[in-house]
């Protein structure tokens, strides 16, 4: 359980987004276990934090939300990705590929001793 | 765009966010729900189930506020929290907050109100284009600076000038006007054709006036103002090209004015019509009825203008010596010439207004002071629960904005409604010379006062009890019974401001004084006649019926007999100019048998007929009254005023002396067979001048006035005054009848003194209200924070006498103190207005010493209240109290 990494500022919403990409119109509970279950099981996330950053996301405009019924019969808020999300995600996509590059670069040459 | 909308549905969060917090709630729950299902699923306990759904979801303390401030604007939402508080304790309150806001709205109605009145008569520019390099063009003569021009003379100027793009002249004039319904009076202007073009005014409707439609032989046209267009002719554009009558000539209508266009020396003229180049004056070099207009060349300075139109000046008085003695020349810049002397008068009041706000404003902060005092445990208590210390202040800052809001809103409805009442409560003779007043009502310049003296005071009552709350005065606050240094500091910062106070009040009433003593002088200036009973009218006949002498006598024979056989009439006459009214009209004389250099005798010249000096009640010091029969068949004949006798008749007896115009040509040749006292001709504050009264039946005129004296009070008789006249030809009209007492009253020289001294006085009143309010306010605080001292002294011993004498000695230095301000500042402030001042200089002593005593006395009396309560005071209770 210690091993397991706290979430990256600024990287939970590019998640809950592609989560929804993949998914499809989805409630906050399975938003979170389907990012628990992506990530390997190696993230560790208090369920609670996701709903402020659900909120940013459709306050931005890049989901929305509607309430719905689960497949097992609850009542539960349903979030969807909208057009402007889609966009949303291929430049979030593209800004964190390209710090990922960027620390890649750096992370490099202790694994390439001069 | 994206963080734009994101912001919208925060700022929309802001209200009903009681919603969103149950909608997280409605969430959270279904969330949890859900995990329990997946537990129980996997196999898990309901318990089990539960703990580790509530375990994974997280604390939820942080959460949910994050979620909170996502969904709102903190700092907003603390300012909403703040002002429904502040409502809350305003409304808890209601004597503190109706005091403050109905004194706030006092300030801000008579401060934005009186500025409206600067805007409309001071800042908004004129209706013309460029009106900065527009001046009024005049001849000079000795007792005369702004005279009017002579025709021959403004041809001359316009000629020979190098200073301006072009020279106009205008005068008034009146018209009967023939309508289906009989005739009509109408006042008109008669203009040079480039007027219009020289004050860059298009007009709304047809032509302006060709170049040279003014001269003599050219068809008459005639435009319209726009209130006449639509008055006479609905405002239909057909109009143009319609014949109209005046004074019984045919005259064609080629445009109308715009409707913003004024001209305040025309007055409200309806009918502007071209110089009448042909008419008897205009022939005469000596004979000035024009005042002249331009617009500078570019770069021109007002001196070079006047240094050019000297020059003419000059030059002409070498041309034409007998004409143009003395005459010189003056320019002033237009604006000053319309807004005339009402820009002193405005400039008072405007200072009188700021002086109430100010004492409003200070009061209205002190009563703050002394509320912060009373919350200093509440601010301690909030401080110790963890209140930010700009919490605490952005409390204040709430109230002072809610204050402010509430006053300010209040004050500019009510300044809008007094803006009404005062521009109603004007004569509308007086109204037609300041047609400025039109622009008059709340426009963008006004609303910005209003604004900027709302965010002043927003200011002052947000920060001068925000300045008070100090870390060590809030802890101080929660020790049980403290009292500290806070209230000596209040003391000291209280009776300084009710000094302030006081001493404004003091400037207000000592202004007040000197201009109602002012007006009460000039009101009982001797006029040399009895006003009283006395009633007047405007008589025009056509000069197309009346034009000739005997037609024109034989009228007003036959006006003044009927007029005089009516019931409840003494007597009646007719007389060419009002007296009270103004020096001009003159005529220039020179004496049969004195040395004569050729310099300009200049005499009023009023045409009366021969009951008239009965009728005023003015008193014949020497020789004869005029008879009816001194007509053109007889000799000529003249009774002149003291003041001319004095002047020209030194230790002689004027009777029988004879004089004439200025070539003594046979024609002109009078002789003196009367002398009165003198007759205010002039306003009340101005001069006597010389006057000469000839009988109206040797230069009679088609326009003159009638006076009648009555044996009831008041203006009844006018109605069938006017009747009598129409009576004896429908053709002739009357207009602007009134007592003569009216007319004086409402004279420009009264009625400014009147106006301003009843604002002023206005102010005055409430200024020294609110002041002894404010003193009450600190002497009555001084007296609850000593009630334990008070206490302590009479346990041991003091008298309630002493007590007394302790309270009344401090509101007595801080009333000294007041005074003595006051007494500084209205040194000052009166100096400024002296132009206002008639008869009383402005350290009278007496109005000092009067308003000194009033203002004592009143302040002694606030002061006695809280020290009779000291005095009360059961010293056990007192010690008790803590």
């Amino acid at each position: 359980m210690d091993a397991k990494a706290d979430v990256r500022q600024g990287t939970l919403a590019l998640m809950i987004l592609k989560t929804l990409e993949s998914m499809g119109p989805l409630h906050g509970y399975g938003i979170a276990r389907r990012i628990e279950r992506t990530s390997g099981n190696l993230l560790s996330l208090n369920y609670g934090t996701l709903y402020p950053a659900l909120l940013k996301l459709e306050q931005e405009g890049s989901i929305a939300s509607a309430w719905g019924v689960s497949e097992n019969n609850r009542k539960a808020k349903f979030y969807r990705l909208t057009r402007a999300g889609r966009k949303q995600i291929a430049k979030e996509a593209r800004d964190w590929e390209q710090t990922a590059a960027i620390l890649a670069r750096f992370l490099s040459p202790t694994e390439d001793p001069v | 765009m994206k963080p734009l909308r994101a912001w919208a549905r925060r700022l929309a969060g802001l209200f009903g966010h009681g919603r969103r917090d149950s909608e997280l709630a409605a969430e959270i729950h279904s969330h949890l729900q859900l995990h329990i299902d997946d537990n129980l699923r996997a196999g898990m306990s309901p318990e089990q189930a539960r703990r580790d759904a509530v375990l994974k979801l997280g604390g939820m303390d942080p959460t949910m506020e994050e979620y909170r401030a996502r969904t709102t604007v903190p700092v907003l939402e603390h300012l909403l929290q703040d002002g429904r508080f502040a409502l809350r304790q305003l409304r808890k309150n209601p004597v503190f907050t109706s005091t403050a806001i109905l004194m706030l709205a006092l300030g801000v109605c008579a401060s934005v109100a009186i500025f409206a009145f600067v805007d409309a008569a001071l800042i908004q520019p004129l209706p013309y284009r460029n009106p900065s390099r527009l001046a009024g063009v005049y001849e000079s003569a000795p007792k005369c600076p702004q005279c009017n021009l002579s025709y021959q003379d403004y041809l001359d100027w316009k000629k020979l000038n190098h200073v301006f793009v072009s020279l106009e002249a205008y005068n008034n004039t009146g018209f009967i006007v023939t309508t289906a319904g009989g005739a009509q009076p109408a006042h008109a202007a008669r203009v040079s054709a480039g007027f219009f073009r020289a004050l860059g005014v298009v007009t709304a409707l047809g032509r302006d006036f060709y170049a040279g439609e003014d001269l003599a032989g050219a068809r008459r046209t005639v435009m319209l103002s726009d209130a006449m267009w639509h008055k006479r002719y609905g405002g239909k554009p057909d109009v143009v090209g319609q014949p109209v009558t005046l004074d019984g000539a045919p005259y064609t209508v080629i445009g109308v004015l715009p409707r913003d266009f004024h001209f305040a020396p025309a007055g409200s003229a309806e009918y502007w019509a071209t110089l009448d180049a042909s008419g008897q004056c205009e022939q005469r070099r000596g004979c000035h009825n024009l005042y002249g207009v331009a617009r500078l060349k570019d770069g021109v300075s007002l001196q070079a203008a006047l240094a050019d139109t000297t020059l003419i000046a000059r030059q002409l008085e070498r041309q034409y010596p007998d004409t143009n003695r003395g005459q010189g020349a003056n320019v002033a810049p237009l604006t000053a010439v319309i807004t005339g002397d009402i820009r002193p008068i405005l400039l008072v009041l405007l200072g009188g207004a700021a002086l109430l706000l100010l004492i409003a404003c200070v009061n209205i902060a002190s009563l703050l002071l002394v509320r912060s005092e009373s919350r200093r445990r509440e601010m301690a208590v909030r401080s110790a629960l963890g209140a930010s210390r700009v919490r605490l202040v952005s409390q204040f800052v709430t109230e002072g904005l809610v204050l402010v809001a509430c006053g300010g809103l209040l004050g500019l409805i009510s300044a809008a409604w007094s803006m009404r009442l005062l521009s109603s409560l004007i004569p509308a003779e007086m109204a037609a010379r300041m047609p400025f007043l039109q622009t008059l009502g709340l426009n963008g310049r006004v609303s910005a006062f209003a604004f900027a003296i709302a965010l002043l005071a927003a200011m002052l009552f947000a920060f001068t009890p925000a300045l008070r709350l100090s870390f060590a005065e809030i802890r101080e606050g929660l020790v049980e019974g403290s009292r500290g240094s806070a209230g000596n500091t209040w003391r000291r910062v209280g009776s300084k401001l009710v000094v302030l106070e006081l001493a404004t009040a003091m400037v207000l009433l000592v202004g007040a004084g000197l201009l109602g003593q002012s007006l009460y002088r000039l009101l009982h200036v001797e006029t040399g006649f009895q006003p009283d009973h006395l009633v007047t009218l405007e008589v025009a006949a056509p000069p197309s019926s009346y034009g000739k002498d005997p037609q024109a006598v034989a009228l007003a024979r036959q006006i003044v007999s009927r007029v005089a056989n009516m019931p409840g009439v003494k007597h009646a006459a007719l007389v060419s100019v009002l007296p009270v009214n103004f020096n001009g009209n003159t005529d220039w004389i020179r004496f049969v048998g004195k040395p004569y250099s050729g310099e300009h005798n200049e005499v009023n010249q009023r045409d009366v007929s021969s009951d008239i000096f009965a009728t005023l009640g003015a008193r014949l010091l020497r020789g004869r009254y005029f008879t009816d029969a001194d007509d053109q068949s007889k000799p000529m004949v003249a009774i002149i005023n003291q003041t001319l006798a004095r002047k020209y008749f030194p230790g002689e007896d004027p009777i029988g002396k004879q004089y004439g115009d200025i070539s003594l040509s046979p024609k002109s040749i009078r002789t003196i067979v009367g002398m009165v006292d003198d007759i205010r001709e002039g306003q009340l504050d101005s001069d006597i001048w010389p006057a000469e009264y000839l009988p109206f039946n040797q230069s009679p005129d088609t326009y003159f006035n009638l006076i009648v004296r009555t044996s009831q009070e008041g203006e009844s008789i006018l109605p069938s005054l006017s009747a009598t006249i129409r009576d004896i030809d429908r053709g002739i009209v009357a207009l602007g009848g009134s007592s003569m007492e009216k007319r004086i009253l409402d004279s420009p020289a009264a009625y400014l003194r009147r106006s301003s001294a009843w604002l002023v006085g206005g102010f005055a009143a409430l200024a020294l209200l609110l002041g002894v309010v404010g003193l009450y306010g600190v002497v009555a605080y001084s007296v609850s924070q000593r009630t334990r001292e008070i206490g302590v002294r009479m346990a041991l011993g003091a008298e309630p006498g002493m007590v007394h004498r302790l309270i009344l000695k401090e509101a007595g230095w801080l009333t000294a103190a007041g005074i003595f301000m006051g007494l500084a500042g209205s040194l000052a402030a009166t100096t400024l207005m002296r132009n206002l001042l008639f008869g009383i200089q402005s350290w009278d002593v007496i109005t000092l010493l009067v308003v000194a005593a009033v203002l004592g006395a009143a302040s002694l009396l606030a002061s006695y209240i809280p020290a009779r309560r000291a005095a009360s005071v059961n010293p056990v209770d007192a010690l008790r109290a803590e």
